[in-house]
């Protein structure tokens, strides 16, 4: 690569900056790397970097006391755990989420509009809350085991407090990913190419395997890594069911042991598996590009499951339907209303106010950094850019325990600093400036949740031709200017998706909350957590509801969303 | 070899083909030429198997492939498809996209069948490359040798050269001919351009609205168009009203034209069921004007384009009727002159008023 490549300035055909730079010898352009564009996108790729680099190196300087610790009594069962728990929800995620992505996406049976928008709804209720609704409803002392007691005298179920059923939670609540990323990308294959197959001689079970399917792999395996992100991310759901993984542990080491050390150090290994999947996800996005190359040939024509098959493959997205959704959904409604008459009282008004304010403030962030970072990587799309935006985004990947370390431990640094320089200079003890505050969970929340609103932004920005930029440029429209007059206008859907999308998940976000969040301050998730540790699940439903339909709003924009409409 | 019988579909209310019957001989090279929309690709998507039909019968090699109310799956009828976007697979190279229907054949014969193949279409170095990688024409290449690599019975080619330049589109048809013909494969091709058509086809069918207007080799369409329709999407040329004098003379306003005449009027045996004095028109083509500067004929020139070998001039007549002519080059008249002019028909094509 020669110096001048990593330098915008050049790269950029854009007739007035050539104005600008006419006169400016060659050797002082490549003096461009500390240009505006590029300190801002670095600037937001730090807040990302600092709780990475902080939790991974406590793997490379590992406390050899804690190490043998972890690993005589934690480490294999949380090991075991985590590898069972990906390999669970990650075959029951693909099992569901691409057989219903196929049939709603290539084939006519009963009711496959409906079930085409109705498979998303799962995405509005977090994993932790269909998890307690399951635990609720089929516990020992749930209302169905003791109907199935009372009245048919069937003594022995499968316990739901196992393995099995945190996969099969899990996979429920998570299929919709991949549901997603394979109808879009078998929506995008037309029906061309499987009519080529089938003059080639192939009939469409054949062409499904040989076609369609490794042609939307690369959407599938994105799918499959996200699911697989939230699955190592999840603590709600694992610790309704007393099921041990990272996560828990992290969680324990900091609360239960105080033993900040030990948690930034099972941080680090679960860090190590999160890099697995960002890689296996990126490579996937390499691959994408084919998916786009060929197109064409209408959508219209389905194959058509008539008769006992169709109403199978209806009862089968039925089955789902229910399980993954209108059970737990109707659960939860019942309960909320027999919880509300005792549970809804001010204290009930403060959850929800704060956190409306913690969403909103951590939306508003998140789209500010996402459209800066997007325009940054508009003014100068160099190689250099991408990664830098790539590095800055790279948060969805790492679960909300191992950010809430990441941050905690530099502020908790700083704050020490701080009361020591102020003693040492004023004699004056102060307490904790930083730590404890609401800007501890809102950076956090940005690193976390920042891919979200930029994916939407970069996309809006996309479709935003750059011929538009240079017709606004020779009228003497630039920079920030242009930003505001040309940009953020035709931004305006794209930007709202992204608010809606990132209030959601921080509404839903609850390791990050709990373990950063101000002495007795509680929000809708934490309260929800808190009731199912006891047990109270009628109370946890009332805030879940709260959630859940605050949840299903983003979903509207996903189903409004061409892709997935155009069915 | 290929048989369509009366054949006959519809979409709701709206008739999409209307009896359509034609038949090829082994070794053929069939078109069906018309404007978008006329039915040809539905049609073509018939004898794939992709669409049913309501009425009539497909047969290819005398077995019935499809009927009223019964169709063979398009993967059993062992017909080859070209597509109009060449539909090749983004996931597969070069090589495994021709391999892709050798499901019968072991290792080495597979390896063999793809190489000959792609030997044929002359991309034996590009077998490696992914579709991506290829130009437009390249690609095109690929799509035949997929098709032609299982030795089908039929290749169907679905407007396969309308994604390509002008230039490489004439050069690529002549080079498919020449592959069709050296294989003996038997195709039906549907174009809506007829050099396209006339390049590649033994046998045109010309379509309008869900009919096959008229069915022949292209020396017959253009010079002997059945009716209007075939006139006047076939080649250039103007209507000129005329006069029947006899059975064997039409009288337009340029003078009086001799010869055998064709088109509505020719059903019959000529203009023998006219009645004389009857009214008609008559299709003028650019070639039957020639310009001759001795000529006491004189028409304004309105509109000119200059195509290199010649100019096609759009030539006002005295009495407000337009014709148009085909002059060599080096006549280069300014808009607004009067040109002599004088007809060189030997073949007239009259239709009735």
């Amino acid at each position: 690569m020669t110096p001048a490549v990593g330098c915008g300035e050049e790269r950029t055909a854009s007739a007035a900056r050539h104005r600008s730079t006419r006169f400016v010898p060659r050797h002082i352009l490549r003096l461009c790397f500390f240009s505006a564009p590029r300190i801002t996108a670095w600037a937001i790729a730090t807040l990302t970097l600092i709780p990475v680099l902080v939790v991974a190196s406590a793997l490379l300087d590992p406390d050899q006391e804690i190490w043998a610790h972890l690993w005589r009594y934690t480490l294999p069962e949380l090991l075991v755990n985590t590898v069972w728990l990906a390999l669970g929800v990650g075959l029951g995620v693909s099992l569901l989420g691409i057989t219903l992505a196929w049939l709603t996406a290539a084939c006519e049976f009963p009711g496959r509009r409906f079930f085409t928008w109705a498979l998303l709804l799962p995405l509005a209720l977090p994993a932790y809350v269909t998890a307690f609704v399951w635990l609720g409803l089929l516990d020992f002392t749930g209302s169905l085991p003791t109907w199935l007691r009372e009245a048919w005298g069937i003594q022995h179920l499968p316990p739901i407090r196992s393995r099995g059923g945190v996969i099969l939670v899990l996979a429920l609540a998570l299929y919709p990913y991949v549901y997603l990323t394979a109808r879009s990308a078998f929506q995008g294959q037309g029906r061309r190419l499987m009519e080529a197959a089938q003059s080639l001689g192939l009939s469409p079970v054949r062409g499904f395997f040989r076609v369609a399917l490794p042609m939307a792999r690369p959407g599938i395996v994105a799918g499959l890594s996200l699911a697989l992100m939230e699955t190592l991310a999840d603590f709600g759901t694992v610790s309704v069911f007393n099921y041990n993984t990272f996560t828990t542990a992290i969680y324990k080491a900091w609360f239960s042991l105080f033993s900040l050390p030990a948690a930034s150090q099972l941080a680090s290994i679960l860090i190590f598996f999160v890099l697995v999947l960002v890689l296996l996800e990126q490579v996937s996005r390499q691959n994408k590009r084919y998916a786009h190359s060929a197109r064409g040939g209408g959508g219209s024509t389905r194959i058509h499951l008539a008769g006992w098959r169709g109403w199978l493959v209806a009862s089968f997205a039925g089955l789902v339907f229910l399980l993954a959704f209108a059970v737990p959904f109707t659960q939860l409604l019942i309960w909320a209303w027999y919880a509300a008459g005792t549970d809804l009282d001010p204290r009930y008004f403060a959850f929800i106010g704060h956190s409306l304010l913690l969403s909103g403030l951590g939306a508003l962030l998140v789209a500010t950094l996402a459209v800066a970072l997007g325009y940054a990587q508009r003014l100068q799309p160099t190689p250099g850019m991408v990664f830098t935006a790539r590095l800055a985004t790279i948060g969805y990947a790492l679960p909300g325990a191992v950010l809430a370390v990441g941050f905690f431990i530099p502020v908790a640094w700083a704050d020490n600093l701080i009361i020591d320089q102020v003693r040492a200079w004023t004699g004056r003890e102060v307490g904790q400036i930083l730590g404890g505050t609401l800007a501890v969970m809102l950076l956090a929340y940005c690193a976390r949740f920042l891919a979200v609103g930029f994916s939407s932004v970069e996309a809006g920005l996309g479709r935003i031709t750059r011929s538009l930029d240079e017709a606004a440029e020779v009228l003497g429209v630039t920079g920030l200017k242009r930003l505001r007059r040309v940009h953020l206008p035709m931004l305006r859907v794209p930007l709202l998706a992204a608010l809606a999308l990132t209030f959601v998940d921080i509404m839903k976000e609850l390791p990050i909350t709990l373990m950063t969040r101000p002495f007795g301050w509680d929000t809708l998730a934490t309260r929800i957590f808190e009731m199912t540790s006891e047990g109270e699940w009628e109370r946890a439903a009332l805030p879940a509801v709260a959630i859940a339909i605050v949840g299903l709003l983003p979903i509207f924009f996903l189903i409004r969303d061409p892709d997935a409409k155009a069915c | 070899m290929l048989k369509l019988v009366s054949v006959a579909q519809s979409y709701g209310r709206k008739t999409v083909l209307n009896d359509i019957s034609f038949q090829l001989t082994p070794g053929q090279i069939g078109c069906l030429l018309g404007p978008s929309g006329c039915g040809k690709t539905t049609a073509l998507r018939l004898i794939a198997g992709f669409e049913k039909l309501d009425r009539g019968e497909i047969r290819i090699h005398g077995e019935t492939v499809a009927r009223a109310g019964w169709s063979l799956a398009p993967e059993k009828r062992q017909v080859g498809l070209v597509f109009q976007d060449y539909a090749l697979f983004p996931h597969l190279s070069v090589a495994t996209n021709v391999a892709f229907g050798l499901s019968g054949l072991d290792n080495d014969a597979r390896t063999l069948r793809v190489r000959q193949m792609l030997k044929l279409v002359g991309l034996s170095r590009e077998a490696g490359a992914w579709p991506h990688q290829l130009s437009g024409g390249q690609q095109q290449r690929v799509a035949l040798a997929r098709a032609l690599a299982p030795k089908p019975r039929l290749l169907l080619l679905d407007e396969p050269f309308s994604n390509l330049d002008v230039d490489l589109r004439e050069k690529l048809s002549l080079e498919v001919r020449d592959i069709l013909k050296h294989e003996g494969i038997t195709a039906l091709l549907v174009t809506h351009d007829q050099h396209e058509a006339f390049a590649m086809a033994d046998a045109i069918g010309v379509m309008n609205a869900g009919v096959i207007q008229q069915w022949g080799p292209p020396y017959t369409l253009y010079h002997q168009p059945a009716n209007r329709f075939v006139a006047d999407f076939i080649g250039q040329g103007t209507l000129l009203p005329g006069t029947v004098l006899n059975h064997r003379q039409v009288e337009i306003e340029l003078g009086v034209l001799d010869g055998v005449v064709d088109g509505d009027c020719g059903e019959d045996g000529g203009c023998s069921h006219c009645e004389l004095g009857c009214q008609v028109d008559v299709l003028i083509r650019p070639d039957d004007i020639i310009h001759d500067d001795a000529s006491p004929l004189l028409a304004e020139v309105e509109r000119k384009a200059f195509r290199g070998a010649d100019f096609l001039y759009t030539l006002r007549l005295p009495t407000g009727g337009r014709v148009l002519a085909q002059v060599d080059s080096h006549h280069n008249h300014a808009l607004g002159e009067h040109i002599g002019i004088r007809l060189g028909v030997d073949h007239v094509v009259a239709f009735r008023k």
